[in-house]
């Protein structure tokens, strides 16, 4: 079993009344709620946490790619990624990933990632999200009738990039370039692994099949509301005649560990309300720029619902097919419900580690992402959460799955050809 | 209210639907935003004078998935053209609104031969940070309909599935609909249309509802002082974007009289 320690980077001031008085934490969340001399704090106390998690003996430290939004302070998660390549040495470095339809020209991406490959020594894992409607299609106003296509053909147009060996014409639909010829190119041959993240797309788990990728299910909304999904994944690998190397999935889940189950909830209640309360605050009319999901997809949603009002039940959660905004609107914002729903894990090392076997054998995960600071979680608080993950839960886990290969993990160069890293020492500025 | 008849042409390899309606001079309408999974009103109105034609937009109802292979804004421009010529309405008067105002407009603007007369109701194409169009694509779900029609259960009934449909393509056609104008006009409904509305030669009427909530009616002004001394403007008492829903009687006689 592989643990991925994951940031989301959220804004840890949001006002307390931020529900009742702002529409919507992402896209038009209002400039005055930001204070960069904040943020300035925030990002540095970001990244000791991160470096704290790969010190900790964490497998992979995880950023993404966000913009104008308030709980993911990471419009340009390599910025982030190429900050630890220089203050890790062994963890592997995950960026979860480009949204390669907004980068122009694509082969944007596969120069920055191929630039963390060499500085971090071949340590990347180079995630592939499509991206939210409301990071792509408002934020960044790109088509979302055009949006899937563009980032098929971008990731085509990567691979190539980091593959072929002489310069070439690419002639897309979406691009067309004389000369695609990036320098550097990646250490990790032919090219790091490739991680996709994504919900319950029945196209995206074929096409990550397809392609050997890792399909990645990034929900907040813990492992039992996820069982439908990844079900549907495994059925769908099988169909495929796919083995069932749990090292093909990955699954993100906040945790919180303490002494006690009652410790962790006073601990983590007030974060864990925080994020689900004041982050997922997403406004509804954000929730569904038309084309974004595919009509494959909108018609197996449309037929689990007829199906399931035919069977007489009521949906509990969020519709496994509901976009991320509309799942928002629904969702448990006090602790009571966020536990009873199993959001979060919360507990005594022993409990997390329970629920944590139980999430990894029901949902087949060897790729186990946690979110441990979220919401306002202190940086103490979260490196606490940290270190007591690693000291009393990793170990029991980490022998889960030894019997599958992970065919999808970083291969750095070996320890003797690794550049040195300085020792780092803050400086006072100059005078 | 009887219904057309339906022809299918063939637009880029998909069955494109063509309603026919009426005896005399043709005229053709290019519906608006979401198009129209069924026959309105304010097309009988049309067809008690004239030979109504109305051809579905690529990806509109009746459109099939026709937007899925238009790229640029030439090529939906030569679809259309290709519409206009199969539906046997070139060198007819040609009316469009909203959406298929603005492929209307283009049509006149480009191929000055293929439209005779012009009328267009609150044509998408322009947008004006000062008086910025509202946004189609972010809107609650029941939200839209207040946005699309002065009075919003005229929209929502238009789009309610009628007995017998198939429940779950009707929704999905309606989306699609949402989508194939998004693909040209996103994200704010501006193809600089402006530079090409003094290319028109046909005499133009241009109508905007009164409580178009969608594009201000100061785009009116805009388009006629664009296309010159052809153009004239009517705004439309108690009518939303789509004015042809709201007020069909009185959009219909404005053209007709216009057009005779």
């Amino acid at each position: 079993m592989q643990f991925l320690w994951f940031h989301l980077m959220p804004y840890k001031e949001l006002p307390e009344d931020f529900k009742a008085k702002h529409p919507s934490v992402w896209v038009d969340i209002h400039s005055s709620l930001f204070d960069p001399a904040r943020a300035h704090h925030m990002y540095n106390e970001f990244l000791d946490e991160l470096e704290f998690a790969a010190a900790c003996g964490f497998d992979a430290i995880c950023c993404n790619e966000h913009h104008s939004n308030g709980y993911g302070l990471m419009p340009s998660p390599n910025l982030i990624a190429a900050a630890l390549a220089r203050r890790t040495t062994d963890t592997a470095i995950c960026v979860l990933g480009n949204s390669l339809a907004l980068y122009n020209p694509p082969t944007r991406v596969a120069e920055e990632f191929a630039m963390i490959d060499c500085i971090s020594g071949g340590r990347l894992i180079a995630g592939f999200p499509v991206g939210t409607p409301m990071d792509t299609t408002y934020a960044y106003g790109s088509n979302p009738s055009h949006l899937r296509d563009r980032y098929y053909e971008a990731h085509d147009l990567v691979l190539r990039a980091w593959t072929e060996k002489e310069t070439f014409a690419f002639n897309g639909r979406y691009n067309q370039q004389r000369y695609v010829n990036i320098w550097p190119r990646p250490i990790q041959r032919p090219h790091p692994p490739i991680w996709i993240p994504g919900a319950g797309s029945v196209e995206t788990w074929r096409w990550a099949a397809e392609m050997d990728y890792v399909f990645c299910y990034l929900s907040y909304y813990g492992y039992k509301m996820a069982q439908n999904v990844m079900q549907g994944f495994w059925q769908e690998m099988a169909r495929l005649g796919k083995d069932r190397n749990p090292y093909r999935a990955g699954f993100a889940q906040v945790v919180g560990v303490a002494e006690s189950r009652q410790q962790a909830l006073d601990l983590y209640s007030g974060p864990a309300e925080y994020f689900y309360g004041r982050c997922l605050h997403v406004d509804p009319r954000f929730a569904a720029p038309p084309g974004y999901v595919t009509e494959a997809t909108q018609r197996a949603g449309i037929e689990s619902q007829v199906k399931l009002a035919a069977e007489g039940k009521g949906g509990s959660g969020p519709a496994t097919n509901a976009s991320s905004a509309t799942k928002m609107q629904s969702l448990a914002r006090d602790m009571k419900n966020i536990v009873a729903n199993g959001y979060v894990i919360v507990g005594s090392p022993d409990d997390v580690t329970e629920q944590l076997h139980e999430l990894a054998t029901t949902l087949n995960i060897g790729q186990l992402m946690l979110l441990m600071q979220f919401g306002n979680l202190s940086s103490e608080l979260t490196k606490y959460n940290t270190r007591l993950f690693a000291e009393k839960v990793m170990p029991k886990l980490k022998g889960l799955f030894a019997d599958w290969e992970n065919r999808w993990w970083p291969r750095p160069l070996e320890q003797p050809q690794r550049a040195m890293l300085p020792a780092f020492r803050p400086q006072p500025a100059a005078h | 209210m009887t219904e057309p008849d339906t022809l299918s042409i063939d637009i880029n390899g998909y069955p494109t639907r063509v309603w026919r309606k009426g005896s005399g001079p043709k005229i053709g309408f290019l519906a608006g935003y979401g198009g129209l999974p069924r026959w309105i009103p304010f097309l009988d109105r049309l067809a008690e004078t004239r030979t109504v034609i109305v051809p579905s937009l690529p990806g509109f109802p009746g459109g099939d998935r026709g937007h899925s292979v238009l790229d640029s804004h030439l090529d939906w421009l030569l679809a259309v053209r290709d519409l206009i010529d199969r539906a046997d309405l070139a060198g007819a008067d040609l009316v469009g609104s909203s959406v298929g105002g603005s492929f209307a407009a283009e049509m006149a603007a480009v191929w000055p031969d293929k439209v005779k007369r012009l009328a267009l109701i609150a044509p998408f194409g322009l947008f004006d940070a000062q008086t910025p169009a509202t946004d189609p694509w972010a809107q609650k779900q029941d939200d839209v309909a207040g946005l699309m029609t002065a009075r919003p259960e005229i929209y929502q009934a238009l789009k309610q599935i009628p007995p017998g449909a198939n429940s779950i393509e009707w929704p999905i056609e309606q989306t699609r609909a949402a989508e194939a104008a998004a693909r040209i006009f996103w994200p704010l409904g501006n193809t600089r249309l402006e530079r090409r509305l003094p290319l028109i030669k046909a005499p133009t009427l241009i109508l905007w509802g009164a409580e178009d909530r969608l594009l201000p009616k100061s785009y009116a002004g805009v388009v006629v002082g664009a296309i010159g001394a052809k153009a004239q403007s009517r705004i439309i008492a108690g009518a939303g974007h789509l004015a042809e829903l709201d007020k069909p009687d009185d959009v219909a006689a404005a053209i007709v009289n216009f057009m005779s």
